[in-house]
């Protein structure tokens, strides 16, 4: 909203320098938390204020080399891993089908697939403990990779379907008469075409096991804790300075999910324009 | 026949192998979901009305119970029934999991029927009426009688309603539960007015941060932009273990408060309603934020500077004009954040007290510390309607239930 | 190339379920955290899986019947060896939650005091709730549980186990009742209205907590100035460097006793550590480094004199204290569940 530089009256001066120390002071509460935690994690001091005595790297030391959490992290790569897999995979075919044209019941189907992101978590993780129980699935990573896979598929299909929704069909048409078979059609037109989209997909499918710790409360046995399981409970009994450890390696962690997903959403904007061009 | 319609019927042939394609890629997921997705809330649904321990541990009492005017007290039949259910019951180990559904209905029905079952009237007594009163009088009283038989089962309405605070009496009337066992309501209340708050805080710190990002050049705003960007992707977990360092009574903000001498001793900043409000309001505030950027960014300034050409004040035109363009943003923006509010666990769990928790705790604390699964169960159902209703609003204002996925 | 995706599918699904299949659990030993569970794990959890060469996984845990319900009746019993308290141990008997023990598998009944004997659990500690503070944070030493209810002397917060158990009884004693007639009173309707009543009167400055190691955080870190506290915890702090004191007047004793869930796959292994625990000279090196009571009758004799004068049997100790009635929680303890979830969230 620039209405240019010509001379503005005073009290549009103050509304805007009022906008500023707003608008500092809200980004300044967003991001402070995070700033404050990450110099923490450098204390030789195993109390958490500052001023920080001297530097050390102790906390991280306990982080990687205590048994607990690195039960925890393998637990945590295992799950994230194989269930951003699973949902990247099964989440992919599926926008692919329901992109195509006139599938019935495309906006029910879509819907269904997008509402475990809608339904508030502790509302699947109830049922899903109890429709788990007895299957034996609970305190398995069989159970857990399920139910995060569950959760990540809403992304999938998002990023995905938006991809594909400036993905030209007539590619495909255009492969199909010439003759290629449908799995080289697929490898060779489609998945080129939105593996940005499918990697994002994956990355944020990724990420949301990672970060997921709901699931993890209600359906995890104490084999299966993972970095966020763990956290919940250095935060509920003990705030040990390894949580800042954990914390700021986390942070670093999502700033990189954050720039790659960034990279590739732009590289997807160069791909469209470089179609509209053509 | 027309060469169009030879062409058109050949397409429509053509097409239905794509049809059969695009099942065939959608199919695993559906499959996928209908297992993990579904079936789990299927069960929840079904655990919320399901209600069979009492039918199955005394049968005989319920089949005898069903000609009971529910006001006198039974006679000497159900009392021998009663008698040889407990006996059998026990044998089966079917009598826990009763005394517990009765217990849930009338506080202390645990304590009576254990103690009854511990003293097995003997062959060949006159009276078992007599006996079993003699053993605890609450046996006289019609109340428990009526609990029996409103969990007849095999399914009912007894959790759905006790989640809302009502049950039903032994002559069969649905009424709103004594005070002081009514709690639900107060805590479905207090989760509504705490996500309304924390709501409203958003919009009052989220609108002056989206409307001047979106006035500024994109070389400034992006990195301003970022600042919203980061805490939105990280761990939730991470942030409140942040506010907890933050807030605690040793802990940063009440060491610099006192190093300023604003503070003379520690004040309690965690562990209450106060901070519950600052780590939500944290947690969420980008989800405002974001898409209100996008949706403002999508206005265009020249009505603004038509309306002051036309000779409009800045504050009018800003009221007439601008903000009924951006009024569904943050009208969406406002059910986003509302939404996935009252659905919050971790966040008061970790940084509240014992007062300021919402109905998911409640939840949470009834699956696995208390394991009354039907209540959890009903909680549950009435919860997500609520998110359904929410979300129905809010998929008719932006035309999808799509998150923001920024 | 062309079968890439499909192979990546089959290849994660084989995973999972091999990584499931593979769970024939190990020994999982539930207990209460903190300083309690690393006496135990020094004692005899570490050495058990060191010298039986069979990992053993360890959790803790806050208490309450239904946790062990859920695990036992879901069929999904991921825990096997459990420390409980008194009346969870009487609840969870009667509804057939845990195995019934034999005792000729850990070393017979005559080796353990009698009241660390019961059909489905045995002892495996004895302790004290007490009222603990920080001296430098108080002007006047609290001397009983009146004092603790006193605002006026003792202004700020102060923290209590988020429960009925051990909460109420504080509350009747500082209401005046005598320690012998507590749970006469208690299981009045009056008097338990006449402990709510009582609490309704600090309710503001209660700190609730969860499990035994956070009250002892909550001492150290200023956030309260004395809580109700179980006695090991800090005896555990104090040597470790605190400054907190303990007042045994009105200190209420109770055994906690170990059970095998019912289900539990690892049956032998529990009962192998069951008896491995009830060697007299390990319990008492877990009470030279946790001041609780144990079992065997044996091992009382095996501590220092300093040690043993922290314990909760202790005749100093003893003489004011009074002892946790199991049944009559066994009797009231849903119902005044229910009351106190109500009455803390209101």
């Amino acid at each position: 909203m620039t209405f240019g530089h010509e001379h503005r009256p005073l009290s549009q001066r103050l509304t805007r320098l009022a906008l500023w120390v707003i608008t500092i002071l809200v980004l300044t509460y967003l991001i402070a938390p995070l700033l404050v935690i990450v110099p923490l994690s450098f204390s030789s001091s195993a109390f958490l204020n500052y001023p920080i005595p001297s530097f050390s790297l102790r906390w991280y030391e306990d982080f990687f080399s205590s048994p607990d959490w690195r039960l925890a992290i393998w637990n945590s790569l295992l799950v994230g891993s194989i269930s951003a897999l699973l949902a990247t995979s099964l989440g992919t075919l599926a926008a692919l089908g329901l992109n195509r044209a006139n599938f019935p019941f495309k906006r029910v189907v879509t819907a269904f697939f997008i509402s475990p992101l809608v339904v508030p978590v502790i509302i699947l993780a109830v049922g899903t403990y109890f429709f788990f129980a007895p299957l034996r699935l609970t305190g398995t990573y069989t159970g857990i990779i399920l139910a995060h896979t569950t959760l990540a598929i809403p992304f999938v299909i998002i990023t995905v379907g938006a991809t594909l929704s400036s993905f030209d069909e007539n590619l495909v048409r255009a492969a199909f008469s010439l003759g290629a078979h449908p799995v080289r059609v697929f490898f060779k037109v489609i998945l080129p075409l939105v593996l940005p989209g499918v990697v994002s997909g994956a990355v944020i499918a990724f990420a949301t096991s990672l970060d997921e710790v709901v699931m993890i409360l209600f359906l995890g046995g104490p084999e299966q804790n993972t970095i966020p399981r763990q956290m919940f409970n250095g935060i509920k009994y003990y705030l040990s300075p390894t949580i800042t450890a954990v914390a700021t390696v986390l942070i670093v962690v999502s700033i990189l999910i954050l720039g790659l997903v960034g990279l590739l959403r732009r590289h997807m904007q160069k791909l469209r324009a470089a179609d509209v061009e053509h | 026949m027309t060469e169009v319609h030879i062409l058109s019927r050949q397409l429509h042939r053509s097409n239905r192998p794509r049809h059969l394609a695009s099942f065939a890629l959608v199919l695993p997921l559906f499959a996928f979901l209908v297992f993990s997705y579904g079936f789990p809330i299927g069960t929840m649904l079904w655990q919320a009305v399901s209600d069979k321990e009492v039918g199955i541990a005394l049968p005989n009492t319920v089949a005898a119970l069903a000609s009971w005017d529910g006001k006198t007290l039974p006679d000497e039949k159900v009392f021998r029934a009663l008698a040889a259910d407990i006996k059998k019951a026990r044998a089966d180990e079917t009598l826990a999991p009763a005394a517990r559904r009765l217990n849930y209905d009338v506080s202390g029905f645990r304590e009576v029927l254990f103690r009854t079952a511990r003293r097995p009237p003997p062959a060949n007594t006159a009276s078992v009426k007599d006996y079993i009163i003699g053993i605890d009088s609450a046996w006289s009283n019609p109340n428990y009688w009526g609990a029996i038989r409103n969990a007849a089962g095999p399914a009912s309405l007894y959790y759905l309603l006790s989640a809302i605070d009502l049950r039903t009496n032994p002559v069969g009337s649905i009424i709103a539960k004594p005070n002081d066992s009514s709690i639900f309501i107060d805590i479905f209340v207090r989760t509504f007015e705490m996500s309304l708050i924390v709501t409203l805080i958003c919009v009052a710190l989220g609108f002056p941060v989206a409307y001047l990002l979106t006035s500024l050049p994109a070389r400034l705003a992006y990195p301003l932009l970022v600042l919203v960007l980061v805490p939105f992707w990280t761990s939730l977990l991470v942030r409140t273990a942040a506010w907890v360092v933050l807030l605690q009574n040793r802990g940063i903000v009440n060491h610099a408060l006192i190093d300023l001498h604003i503070l003379s001793e520690p004040t309690a900043l965690i562990y209450n309603r106060l901070g519950v409000y600052v780590a939500m309001t944290h947690i969420l505030l980008p989800y405002f934020i974001l898409p209100l950027y996008s949706v403002m960014k999508g206005i265009s300034p020249n009505y603004m500077r038509a309306a002051a050409s036309l000779g409009a004040r800045p504050i009018r035109a800003f009221i007439k004009v601008y903000l009924p363009q951006c009024a569904s943003g943050i009208t969406a923006g406002c059910l986003l954040v509302f939404t996935v509010a009252i659905g919050f666990y971790i966040t008061p769990a970790l940084v509240g007290g014992a007062a300021d928790q919402m109905i998911s705790y409640y939840i949470a604390f009834y699956t696995n510390t208390a394991a009354n699964w039907g209540l959890a169960c009903a909680l549950s159902v009435w919860l997500l309607l609520a998110t359904f209703v929410l979300y129905f609003l809010y998929g008719r204002l932006v035309g999808g239930v799509a998150g923001p996925v920024t | 190339m062309m079968s890439t995706l499909p192979r990546y599918i089959a290849l994660a699904a084989v995973a999972a379920f091999v990584t499931s299949a593979a769970s024939a659990r190990d020994l999982t030993v539930v207990s209460w955290g903190g300083a309690v569970q690393k006496a135990q794990s020094t004692a005899f959890l570490e050495p058990f899986a060191q010298e039986s060469k069979a990992p053993l996984r360890q959790a803790s845990w806050e208490g309450g019947i239904g946790i062990l319900r859920a695990k036992v009746q879901s069929g999904n019993a991921d825990w096997d060896v459990v420390e409980v308290e008194s009346d969870e141990l009487a609840i969870g008997c009667e509804e057939n939650l845990y195995e019934k023990l034999d005792w000729s598998k850990i070393g017979g009944k005559d080796i353990y005091f009698p009241q660390a004997v019961n059909p489905c659990g045995v002892g495996a500690l004895l302790y004290s709730f007490v009222l603990a503070y920080d001296p430098a944070k108080v002007k006047d030493a609290p001397k009983n549980w009146a004092d603790f209810y006193d605002l006026k002397k003792f202004p700020g917060k102060r923290a209590l186990r988020s429960g009925p158990k051990l909460t109420l009884e504080t509350a009747l004693m500082a209401d005046g009742v005598a320690p012998a007639d507590v749970y006469k009173v208690l299981g009045t309707e009056e008097g338990v209205n006449r402990a709510f009543k009582k609490l309704d009167t600090i309710k503001p400055n209660i700190i609730w907590w969860q499990t035994g190691q956070k009250p002892v955080e909550l001492l150290a870190s200023g956030e309260v100035a004395m809580t109700g506290v179980f006695n090991g915890r800090i005896t555990a702090a104090k040597k470790a460097g605190k400054v907190f004191n303990m007042v045994w007047n009105q200190s209420m004793f109770t055994w906690d006793s170990w059970v095998i869930l019912k289900g539990s796959p690892n049956v032998d292994a529990a009962y192998k550590l069951l008896n491995y625990m009830s060697d007299a000279s390990r319990q008492a090196k877990q009470m030279s480094m946790l001041a609780n009571g144990t079992s065997n009758k044996q091992s009382i004799a095996m501590v220092d004199a300093k040690d043993a004068a922290d314990l909760p049997s202790a005749p100093d100790n003893a003489a004011h204290a009074m002892e946790v009635s199991a049944q009559f929680w066994l009797d009231n303890f849903d119902k005044l569940s229910d009351r106190f979830t109500k009455w803390v969230a209101q």
